[in-house]
């Protein structure tokens, strides 16, 4: 029989039951339907993840020292006190893949204006700190190397630190403020970029001269870390290997000896973060891909009784000259069309559901090409696999008896 | 005209060889555990135009024995040639593909597919032919319907159909794969008796144009319009005559009183 004539045949039985085509269809459109839509949310909330990580900035390596230990006791990490700004020269001067590079303190200070105050963290960077971080100045403009080399007293502020200082749209540049009484002039306001992988509010911080604040507030001759930028995002291994040469060096350990240093890459953390969130879409699909198995089991329980509810008409092809397996591919054709038109519809359901989802709930939602492909292979996978079995009986009747069947 | 027609058959029946010849032909089955023997040892020539009925009881082997001659089943034992193809030899696939080409169907019940227009349900043989194009299904089916004088009805259901009707869509859907012989059981089995003259009429032109046709019955009456009658008792032949004269069943038709409604029963 030729393939047309198959399709033919198999199109007008499943139009002569619309209702229960439709019934059938149904499972796997609600099947395929949830697949695509809890891949959809899954992706969604991957990328969003995503997004936030990259506001840390663009290709960034951070270098913080080993714990210390004092007679044995181990301290916490960080907390080492071996790196230098001598280390930052050298890595400086010898890695080239490294593009930007900052030494970094962090204390935390009490501001006050006026009659206002607020507490927040305060670090001491090089200007290279904005490169790597991406962070854009929207007034004012960002402190000079000058600055550093003078410990001058001069500081860029997050927009939450405007806010609870100066009140909302405020411009408070060439305002002075205190910072654990010290005076610090506003030089720059930097650009809102909201909350970090983690919760935190990265608006809500003061960022000096890197020597302003390790000599005038901490008091303190050694670095807490580094931040570096890797000139592209496929040579952040390469730098990271090329620091960890120059540092060892530096700190005269030998090549199998431990650093007494870590450098953890965005790289890193972008994998810890999106670990989560692939489990939970590998849970979701994992639950909606039952759904469209008990689809398919609804096929072939139709398609069962399909079969014998037609066993006559199974006799009446066979004596005009069907052969077994042309009822066999009749059978499975009508499987396939079932789950092949509900594989598409649900396909259509799901990005639906998606952007109600996306509206609705404001969820972030992405739909990809593989989670569409993936559903209707495995789709009609499932037609194949459950049709199979109906049709195999269809073509395995005796025609005689086919056709004696009342 | 019908003594033209009826010599050029002779003629045929004389210069051709058998279409169906069977020989010792031995079927058994097991029911349970009793061994039924269904057909004891049948001797059988059909010729090319013949018109035959094969008669007898319930039980009498007449059923194993078309369903034998239509590749539905295959004998125990013995000979069964369908124009010159041994069918015992052949696989399952190939008996499928003879009674695509070479068999036509008549049912008691019709046995037409429900809900399928009359059109649709002539051209299922020519679906299973993949040498037949789409064109030549249709042009094909529609003239076997015209031969039955159903043309006007192509796009009806069988429901829609009087049973009359059915049994000549259903003759239509067997003759439109021009087998060699149609093989018909109990044809007239659910009919009145007009309509069964219409179908006998039926039958008896296709027989004029060449055709061989068996039919199965256990009406000694339907018998009599057939050129030879073969009557089965258990499970072997114990009669065959030839009829001289079969009776018209068209002159019947026409004399009978027009009043008689085609009730659709």
């Amino acid at each position: 029989m030729r393939i047309k004539n198959l399709l033919i045949a198999a199109i007008r039985s499943l139009r002569k039951n619309k209702m229960r085509t439709f019934l059938t269809m149904l499972g796997i459109i609600i099947g395929v339907a949830s697949v695509i839509a809890m891949i959809a949310i899954g992706q969604g909330s991957k990328k969003s993840i995503q997004a936030q990580i990259s506001t840390l900035g663009t290709n960034v390596l951070m270098i913080f020292p080993q714990a210390s230990s004092t007679g044995g006791v181990r301290m916490e990490a960080g907390s080492s006190q071996k790196m230098t700004l001598e280390d930052v020269a050298v890595i400086k001067n010898r890695c080239s893949s490294v593009a930007y590079l900052t030494p970094q303190v962090r204390t935390s200070g009490q501001l006050v204006y006026g009659n206002l105050n607020w507490r927040t963290s305060v670090y001491g960077v090089y200007p290279d700190y904005f490169d790597i971080r991406n962070l854009k100045i929207v007034s004012g403009s960002v402190f000079t190397m000058n600055d550093d080399r003078s410990a001058a007293k001069v500081c860029v502020i997050g927009q939450t630190v405007v806010n609870n200082l100066f009140g909302e749209n405020a411009d408070p540049l060439g305002n002075y403020i205190r910072i654990n009484k010290i005076p610090f002039k506003i030089v720059g306001i930097t650009e809102t970029k909201g909350q970090n992988a983690f919760g935190q509010d990265q608006d809500d911080m003061v960022i000096a001269p890197f020597s302003t604040v390790q000599k005038r507030m901490l008091a303190i001759t050694y670095i807490q870390s580094m931040l570096a930028s890797a000139k592209s995002e496929a040579l952040i291994p390469i730098a990271s290997q090329e620091i960890t040469e120059v540092l060892k060096a530096k700190h005269h350990l030998g090549p199998s000896e431990d650093p007494d240093f870590t450098i953890r890459t965005q790289t890193d953390i972008a994998q810890m973060a999106t670990s989560t969130s692939a489990i939970m879409t590998i849970l979701l699909a994992t639950i909606a891909s039952i759904s469209l198995l008990v689809g398919g089991i609804g096929i072939m329980n139709i398609m069962l009784v399909s079969v014998t509810e037609r066993t006559r008409e199974i006799g009446i092809r066979m004596s005009v000259g069907a052969r077994g397996h042309d009822v066999l591919l009749q059978f499975l054709i009508e499987a396939l069309l079932i789950s092949l038109i509900g594989g598409l519809l649900g396909i259509v359901l799901g990005g639906i559901v998606s952007q109600l989802i996306a509206k609705l709930l404001s969820w972030p939602v992405s739909i990809t090409i593989q989670s569409i492909l993936m559903s209707f292979l495995f789709s009609s996978a499932i037609g194949m696999f459950f049709g199979w079995y109906p049709a195999r009986k269809a073509a395995r009747l005796n025609p005689i008896e086919a056709l004696r069947y009342e | 005209m019908d003594h033209q027609n009826h010599q050029v058959t002779e003629e045929d029946v004389e210069m051709s060889k058998p279409i169906i010849s069977v020989k010792n032909l031995v079927k058994n089955y097991v029911m349970g555990d009793v061994e039924v023997h269904a057909l004891r040892g049948i001797d059988l020539d059909i010729q090319q135009g013949d018109f035959v009925a094969i008669m007898g009881k319930s039980g009498s082997g007449k059923s194993t024995f078309m369903n034998i001659l239509g590749c539905l089943d295959v004998p125990t034992r013995g000979h069964y040639l369908l124009d010159n193809v041994d069918v015992l030899t052949l696989t399952k696939d190939q008996l499928a593909n003879l009674r695509n080409r070479k068999i036509g169907f008549v049912f008691q019940s019709f046995n037409l597919l429900s809900r399928t227009t009359a059109l649709e349900n002539v051209e299922l043989p020519l679906m299973y032919n993949k040498k037949i194009s789409s064109k030549e299904m249709q042009d094909l089916s529609i003239k076997a319907l015209e031969s039955v004088g159903l043309s006007s009805r192509s796009y009806h259901f069988p429901n829609q159909l009087s049973g009359g009707e059915q049994q000549r869509v259903a003759i239509a859907r067997s003759l439109v794969n021009q087998p060699v012989v149609i093989l018909a059981d109990e044809p007239t089995g659910n009919l009145d008796t007009r309509t069964s003259l219409e179908v006998m009429d039926i039958f008896q032109r296709l027989n004029e144009q060449g055709i061989t046709i068996v039919i199965v019955t256990h009406e000694a009456d339907i018998a009599s319009f057939t050129k030879r009658n073969v009557s089965f008792r258990d499970g072997k032949i114990i009669r065959a005559i030839e009829i001289d004269h079969p009776r018209n069943a068209r002159e019947e038709l026409m004399q009978m009183p027009v009043n008689v409604d085609e009730e659709e029963l």
